[in-house]
């Protein structure tokens, strides 16, 4: 492993508005990830999980988000400082994006060939035959008879299906860095294992980092090499997945694995996080 | 009670058309729901699991009416519904609700909750009075656990889990017998997921909802379903109650989802 | 929504300028008639190409200079140092109509009738280029707004019904649109104006210019209307009113035409001067608006003259400023309308 780390975030300090009625989204956190590392991002809803992994290329609309403090260093560059015309060929050839929302992400007047060529010719122009490669990356998320697929428009898919397309777009451009926000919250699980799978196999092939962002702590077991805990726009735990799954140190990371269902024990109600109780175990 | 099913489909057939060209000629067909039959009980919950793209969304959506099955048949508390006109439907969009999956994009980002909850008693009790509906829908909030001072919050200023409660407050608002949800937490994280989970177990519990529970998580539907079918290309592969399922899979692809679910 | 964009264009400086200056050509525009010092036909052949007159302050009161005529050959105009015209406020005039129908007689100021005040010069028939420009400007900025309000009332209705119901009729609209968008503008414009204008007298030019720029611009916005009608007719918020059994219309105006509002404002504002440019095109070409009306585009062909250049009679083609400014205006409030309702593609881009 080389001494500097592929990405690394210090002390990054996100508001949305300004003022009083200002929101901290993220209140100065520090991380890393090496290169072909897998770091796994777990919180609540809101905790800032989003607006981190958006600001490592500066995608956050700015107003109303401002960047109050940090610094992030990619191959030891500050995005937060580059210009435009430095940025760009970043976007999608060095860090590619699986964004949250599939359904909103895909441009629903084109097919999803024509998309997918797209993001292939534009960080990809050695490729030959483009079309056989969308193919292939259909393919390999694993979507049926991906030929007869390619003239489809996105409101002709699955809700899954769109994102597997996402994730195929984001994967045909080879990044060095793969920013995964929530890829798999439309797949069920035979295909979350074989998206997986493949994100493992690009990753040893390609030695691809990964930052995942995910609610689902069967994944974060299966893939992982650490995980960072999120809570209200800090990170409150850090560690190898094995430790932190197995071990929880804080209070909110326990609250949250226990909340997990598990096949086969059947409970009456499902557990859920009692916000009162972490406050009052967080004050000293 | 008697025993006819409150929903009952045989042999529903659902295809796509592939079309191609500038002419939009047809050159074949995806066949979404492919001879599919199951019943659903007064008060129960049926949970529908299945590979993505298997055909699950357009099961849900063929029984509110959203596509129009390509053939079979389905029965509402006995009565054929498959075929009525838009005007003959109207009664059921009354007894027939769906809660979709993703949070963000099915409340409409233009209207205030009050509006966007308050549409269905527009439409469907139009001798209410402004006022009667507005108190009503702070009781549908109520319900769902949401306060009065939301009514006039416009939906980019709530998270995921009050999103899907927003979304289920407007199902439940024409007091619907039978809810469609179409994945309903898969976007939430987990303690949300819970607090949904349970929230729509309570409202089963105290209005007597039957469900149509669709998902992709095991565990989620095992817990919350009575009964289970699982779905592969279209077809329905297995049929049994959730015990059933878990302990003594029957189909190869139900060994397979269950073996796939990773283990923590 | 729509107060909501107006807090935002007063929080930046750009577009609160950009909205302002257009309030005031549009304000000088509504009441051209009362703020200009002579109607738009009031010849004089006396002072024809007369330059703009000097304005000094004298005892108290402001003044025009008095010029005379040195060389009738090349128009050149003298101020005589002792001769001052007193400038009168609200001063009488001949009798006119604002807005056509409100009987007045007086404007905003003028001078005694024995001399001329030209601000900006005098053109070939000694007519005051000021008030023609403001009298021009009632048919150039007009032009921008109705043709704006026709193309977008039948782009949003063809391409939302297009979007929304899909089919046949998708297919035939959308192939119209694409026959529409095949056809040369240019040539198109000639040849309907050629075809019909026989018909109509000078008033009726004006609409017919409007509907023929209409005619060809609406096929684009409702191909981008459709297209976003496609993305939202399958946002779940469409299928949740459908399956509460909302009725198609109402589906339409309650939820699909807010979500499209924002995008409306902001190509509205950025094909206006599409619109002005058009009518500068076709005036200056000799097809667009005629005499006795008036416009900027017919002011600037009527100074196509070598004269005008030799001579350097710049006063003349101030009207070409005019048009510059109004397009930069909208221009950059266009700009700064879609960063409010867009700012993915500021950052994006
Ligand atoms: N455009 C915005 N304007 C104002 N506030 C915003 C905006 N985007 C995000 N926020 C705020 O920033 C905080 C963090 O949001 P973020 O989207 O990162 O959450 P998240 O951890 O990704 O949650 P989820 O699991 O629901 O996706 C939230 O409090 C949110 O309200
Ligand atoms: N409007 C449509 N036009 C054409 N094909 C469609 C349309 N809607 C759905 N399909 C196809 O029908 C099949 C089943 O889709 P459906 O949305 O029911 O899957 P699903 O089981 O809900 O999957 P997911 O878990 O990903 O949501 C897919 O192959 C999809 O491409
Ligand atoms: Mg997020
Ligand atoms: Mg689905």
């Amino acid at each position: 492993m080389c001494a500097t780390p592929l990405l690394e975030v210090r002390n990054l300090a996100i508001d949305f508005g300004r003022g009083e009625n200002a929101t901290h989204a993220v209140k100065g956190i520090s991380f890393t990830i090496a290169d072909g590392e897998t770091v796994a991002v777990v919180g609540e809803s809101g905790s800032g999980k989003s607006v981190t992994a958006l600001s490592l290329t500066r995608l956050l609309p700015t107003p109303p988000a401002r960047y109050v403090g940090g610094e992030i260093l990619f191959n030891g560059r500050n995005t937060l400082t580059l210009s435009g015309d430095e940025l760009r060929p970043m976007r999608g050839k060095q860090i590619a994006y699986i964004f949250q929302e599939p359904g909103t992400s895909l441009n629903p007047v084109f097919t999803i060939e024509f998309q997918i060529a797209e993001a292939i010719r534009l960080h990809r122009p050695e490729v030959k035959d483009v079309r056989g490669e969308v193919v292939r990356a259909l393919d390999l998320v694993g979507i049926r008879d991906p030929e007869k697929r390619l003239g489809d428009y996105p409101h002709q898919l699955s809700g899954g299906m769109q994102q597997r397309v996402m994730i195929a777009m984001a994967l045909a451009c080879h990044p060095k860095l793969l920013v995964a926000d929530e890829p798999t919250t439309a797949l069920d699980v035979t295909i979350q294992k074989q998206i997986m799978d493949l994100l493992r196999e690009l990753k040893g092939r390609l030695g691809m980092s990964i930052m995942l962002i995910t609610h689902n702590f069967g994944i974060v077991a299966d893939i992982a090499d650490r995980v960072v805990v999120m809570f209200r726009g800090h990170i409150v735990e850090e560690g190898k997945t094995a430790d932190v799954l197995r071990n929880p140190q804080h209070p909110y990371t326990r609250a949250l694995i226990d909340c997990v269902p598990r096949l086969g024990q059947k409970q009456r109600r499902l557990k859920a996080i009692d916000h009162a109780e972490i406050e009052a175990l967080l004050k000293p | 009670m008697t025993d006819t099913p409150l929903i009952k489909v045989e042999h529903l057939k659902v295809y796509f058309p592939i079309t191609s060209g500038v002419l939009q000629r047809k050159s074949g067909e995806v066949r979404a729901v492919d001879d599919v039959s199951f019943e659903i009980l007064r008060g129960k919950t049926v949970g529908l699991v299945g590979e993505s793209g298997s055909g699950k969304t357009t099961i849900g959506r063929a029984l509110i009416r959203l596509i129009e099955p390509t053939d079979g048949h389905i029965f509402y508390k006995g009565e054929e519904i498959t075929r009525l006109s838009a005007k003959e439907f109207r009664p059921y969009r009354k007894k027939i609700q769906i809660i979709f999956q993703d949070p963000y994009n099915s409340l409409n980002p233009r209207l205030t909750i009050a509006d966007i909850v308050g549409e269905a008693l527009e439409i469907h009790f139009p001798r209410m009075t402004r006022l009667q509906r507005r108190s009503r829908v702070a009781d549908l909030l109520a319900k769902v656990g949401l306060k009065p001072e939301h009514l006039d919050r416009y939906p980019h200023e709530f998270s995921g889990g009050q999103r899907q409660r927003i979304g289920i407050a407007r199902a439940l608002a024409v007091e619907p017998e039978f809810i469609v949800c179409d994945e309903p937490v898969s976007a939430l994280d987990v303690s949300v997921q819970a607090q949904i989970v349970n929230l729509l177990q309570d409202l089963q519990e105290e209005l007597g909802l039957t469900y149509l529970f669709i998902a992709h998580d095991l565990a989620v539907v095992e817990h919350i379903s009575d009964f289970v079918l699982v779905m592969n290309r279209g077809k329905i592969v297995e049929a049994a109650t959730a015990e059933e399922i878990y302990t003594h899979p029957q189909d190869d692809y139900t060994r397979k989802l269950l073996d796939a679910v990773p283990k923590l | 929504m729509t107060s909501n964009l107006f807090r935002q264009i007063l929080q930046r400086p750009t577009g609160v300028l950009c909205a302002a200056l257009l309030a005031v050509l549009y304000l000088i525009a509504i009441f051209a008639a009362v703020i200009s010092p002579y109607a738009p036909s009031d010849q004089n052949l006396a002072k024809t190409y007369h330059p703009p007159t000097g304005l000094v302050w004298h005892d108290g009161r402001l003044c025009v200079r008095v010029y005379k005529l040195v060389d009738p050959t090349e128009a050149l105009y003298r101020a005589e140092p002792d001769r001052l015209a007193p400038v009168h406020f609200w001063a009488k005039s001949a009798p006119y109509k604002l807005w056509g129908f409100i009987p007045m007689e007086h404007r905003l100021f003028g001078v005694d009738s024995a001399e001329r005040i030209y601000l900006l010069g005098s053109d070939s028939t000694g007519r005051d280029v000021f008030s023609r420009l403001l009298y021009g400007s009632q048919v150039s900025l007009s032009i921008g707004l109705i043709g704006i309000f026709i193309t977008t009332v039948i782009g949003v209705t063809v391409g939302g019904l297009s979007g929304y119901f899909g089919g046949p009729l998708d297919n035939v609209t959308m192939r119209l649109t694409e026959l529409l968008m095949a056809v040369p503008d240019l040539y198109l414009i000639i040849a309907l104006r050629a075809a019909l204008s026989a018909y109509f007298d000078s008033g009726q030019i004006f609409l017919l210019i409007v509907g023929i720029l209409s005619f060809i611009g609406w096929s684009g916005t409702a191909r981008v209307i459709r297209g976003l009608t496609l993305s939202l007719r399958n946002r779940p918020f469409i299928h949740a009113a459908e399956a509460l059994g909302q009725t198609p219309f109402v589906i339409l105006w309650k939820h699909l035409f807010p979500n499209l509002l924002g995008y409306l404002i902001v190509t509205s504002t950025l094909s206006i001067p599409g619109y002005i440019l058009g009518e500068a095109a076709l005036s200056f070409l000799g097809i667009g608006i005629q005499e006795p009306s008036t416009s900027w585009g017919l002011m600037l062909s009527q100074a196509q003259d070598m004269k005008v250049f030799m001579l350097n009679f710049w006063w003349l083609l101030t009207p070409g400023l005019a048009i510059f400014v109004t397009v930069i205006l909208f221009n950059a409030l266009g700009d700064v309308l879609r960063d409010i309702v867009d700012p993915k593609l500021k950052t994006q881009v």
